[in-house]
């Protein structure tokens, strides 16, 4: 019982980092029924940033819970930079012609994100420095024991990192909720998914609010980025690669679109690799099959679900 | 449309006909600069591995050129990144060969990309020493590819012996980097050891070099209780490997083989890597001279403490120098021949001495990791090597490093064990 439990922590944790990826790629084709490939390496860029940031100040050799907050805020806003950079320069003078021709870019800048980092900073993997440390006033019954830990019950425990993971990631998405539904950025932002030209017909200012979901969505992967570099310390330029897969199939799983659908997904996915790890054993699978467990249950879900779990049968605006 | 195909066919023809005009210059010419062909991994997931290769040999062929060179012949080295991709290996190794006409290739660690590029080296006829690609099936590829380090088999058998009579482990748990024919070949040999020895596997578990987290594993590993946990794989996942076994409370010792030597593993791992052993190749400690004057010329170089890559490395570049002045040629047959009747060289990384399946028969070295440094445990011997304690020098220093350690450590008993280890190795194996 207390490994299923293990199980189910390790699982949400790194499916809170899929969720909080597939964000982005749901947001951007809500909009602009964009596949935007380079998304996943926006992570990778998030995670550097924070890296750079972290040595910059001087954060590295001295935790704490601010410097941290510091590090994540900084590394989301330098990502958004990137997106929006991208939108502006590789997408926006592309919007006029064949939906192709935007995909097609997209994986050019995802290439050139990649080799411009690996021939900037080579391929080894960097060690990100531990910045997470609780405040030494809080009382002892609240601070993790030695390895960082808090027990539940029998073996099972949970990190204070993966409590930072999932505690992070739900107040950003509470904060993208209130800012899609409680916001005129965000009603625009509806409008504009909804149909771009009576959008501007309407006197909303399109490219800035495709500009301002670049930002969101890039600025959620950042958070992924330095999260996941709390969980798991190596960086290198090619990190976002296969994360970035898994989290686009978590948003097509989910229903590519559909905001409640990525984390659903994102989820999903990220129990499914655990669990087949965690068990698969059990029932013949060998954890060597994690990623490809994964894909067919995406490809079981589209076959019975072609628009995703949550997301809804519209005809295609051709 | 049939310009540009004429244009094209105009440039086929004149690249062809150059290529078969530079062919036609001898290859094998015995006068002129040695070219010697590198590849490694400057840039890749193991560039650690790569940039100690290039220095290690680097020096020595810095050295040899200072000392008037081969027979009077100049060493030139052409260094080619492989990124650590086997596909990009066997491109630059042909390249090597068909381009910058070398005499010779050195490369690479990680055995895919050695095996990747082997072939390529055996069909040009260029005899290739890897330096420590101890994969078996590396130099299986043909005649004319060697080795200067021990293979998977004998380092997997180490540390089974290890786990079983000197940890007086009864479980073990098996962490396998799944894509490595490295990882996959010590798995294979350390399980047929430790099970043969009495041992048994209660867990086996996989990873991939682009993984970013491994709980799932380790906590499926934790719930199976081994005394030991064996993580055959590179120092860029071992480090986090340790880390997050440490957050999950593991508390059984992590065992590794030579994949874990670099600096970076601490950077990785840090303190959660303590009471680790794994085996290597040599000891930086080791009193022999030759040792002792690499580390210090190493240091003064580089600034840094030369892993084993780098030794082994530095003595690849040596024991192909060493056969080229004995063939006395370049040329491929004769230099093959040379290198294959290597006997004895005393390199840094140990007594070298090629055998019939083109590989070095040595000891492996264990370490215990402490705070960011090696601890060393004790010398293992392969099957029919005399132990350095019924030998004179140069072997009997080691026994020396292994007395002084154990003395340090918890007193004579360990040092007995150490003994005894090696010469129940012995004569298991006669």
């Amino acid at each position: 019982m207390d490994t299923f439990v293990q199980q189910l922590i390790n699982g949400l944790t790194i499916g809170f980092i899929y969720a909080l990826i597939a964000l982005g790629y749901t947001m951007v084709y809500g909009i602009l029924r964009l596949i935007n490939f380079a998304h996943g390496d926006i992570y990778m860029v998030g995670a550097f940033s924070g890296y750079f940031l972290a040595y910059q100040l001087g954060l590295a050799s001295e935790p704490s819970l601010l410097g941290l907050g510091a590090v994540l805020i900084g590394a989301m806003i330098m990502a958004a930079i990137v997106g929006m950079t991208i939108e502006r320069f590789a997408y926006r003078p592309l919007r006029k012609y064949a939906r192709m021709t935007t995909l097609i870019a997209a994986i050019g800048v995802s290439l050139f994100i990649e080799y411009l980092f690996v021939a900037r900073f080579g391929n080894a993997p960097r060690s990100f420095p531990q910045l997470l440390k609780l405040p030494g006033w809080l009382p002892q019954a609240l601070q993790p024991d030695q390895n960082g830990n808090y027990r539940l019950f029998g073996r099972a425990t949970i990190s204070i990192v993966q409590m930072l993971i999932i505690f992070v990631s739900i107040l950003l998405m509470l904060i993208l909720q209130w800012i899609i539904y409680r916001t005129k950025l965000g009603t625009a932002m509806r409008a504009v998914s909804f149909n771009l030209n009576s959008a501007k017909l309407m006197g909303i200012n399109t490219d800035m609010i495709i500009a301002f979901t670049f930002a969101l969505g890039s600025s959620l992967a950042a958070a992924g980025g330095v999260l996941t570099a709390q969980y798991n310390p190596t960086i290198y330029p090619l990190m976002g690669i296969i994360t970035g897969l898994k989290a686009f199939v978590a948003a097509v799983l989910g229903g590519i679109g559909n905001i409640p659908g990525a984390v659903l997904g994102g989820l999903l996915i990220g129990m499914a690799e655990t669990f087949v790890v965690g068990y698969g054993q059990n029932i013949g699978i060998p954890s060597t099959y994690r990623d490809a467990v994964a894909f067919s249950i995406l490809i079981l879900v589209l076959l019975f679900r072609p628009a995703g779990l949550l997301g809804s049968t519209v005809q295609e605006k051709v | 449309m049939q310009r540009i195909l004429v244009a094209l066919g105009l440039m086929a023809t004149l690249v062809l006909g150059l290529a078969c005009e530079r062919r036609g210059g001898g290859a094998a010419s015995d006068t002129g600069p040695i070219k010697i062909g590198v590849y490694a991994d400057l840039t890749g997931q193991t560039s650690s591995f790569g940039q100690s290769t290039k220095n290690g040999i680097q020096m020595a062929a810095d050295e040899i050129n200072k000392a008037g060179g081969i027979n009077g012949r100049q060493i030139q080295l052409v260094v080619e990144d492989d990124q650590g991709l086997p596909a990009q290996a066997a491109t630059v190794v042909t390249k090597l060969i068909n381009q910058d006409k070398v005499h010779a290739v050195l490369g690479e660690v990680a055995s895919s990309n050695s095996l990747a590029a082997a072939p390529k080296a055996q069909e040009a006829k260029i005899p290739m020493i890897t330096p420590s690609s101890t994969n078996p099936k590396v130099t299986q590829v043909g005649d004319y590819i060697f080795r200067v380090c021990f293979i998977d088999p004998f380092q997997g058998e180490v540390m089974a012996k290890f786990a079983i009579n000197t940890l007086k482990a009864k479980t073990a748990a098996v962490l396998t980097d799944v894509n490595s024919d490295y990882s996959r070949g010590l798995d294979q040999f350390f399980t047929e050891k430790f099970t043969k020895m009495g041992g048994r596997i209660v867990e086996r578990q996989s990873y991939t070099q682009t993984d970013q987290d491994f709980s799932g594993q380790l906590t499926a590993i934790r719930s199976a209780n081994p005394d030991v946990i064996y993580v055959p794989g590179y120092y860029g996942q071992v480090g986090v490997i340790a880390k997050q076994a440490k957050q999950l409370g593991i508390k059984a010792p992590l065992l590794g083989g030579d994949g874990w030597d670099a600096p970076q593993l601490f950077q990785l791992g840090g303190d959660a890597l303590n009471g680790s052993y794994f085996s290597n190749h040599y000891s930086y400690e080791d009193p022999r001279p030759e040792v002792k004057t690499f580390v210090d010329a190493y240091r003064a170089r580089y600034n840094v403490i030369p892993d084993a890559i780098a030794a082994l490395a530095y003595d690849a570049m040596k024991v192909l120098a060493d056969s080229i002045r004995r063939a006395g040629s370049t040329d491929g047959q004769k230099l093959r021949d040379a290198i294959a009747q290597t006997t004895n060289y005393p390199g840094v990384t140990g007594t070298i001495s090629i055998n019939a399946e083109r590989n070095a028969v040595k000891p492996a070295t264990v370490f215990e990791l402490q705070s960011g440094k090696y601890v060393f445990k004790e010398n293992i011997y392969p099957e029919g090597m005399t132990p350095p304690s019924t030998t004179a020098s140069p072997t009997s220093s080691n026994a020396n490093t292994a007395a002084t350690n154990a003395n340090s450590g918890n007193a004579s008993t360990a040092n007995t064990n150490a003994a005894s280890t090696a010469n129940t190795a012995n004569t298991a194996n006669r």
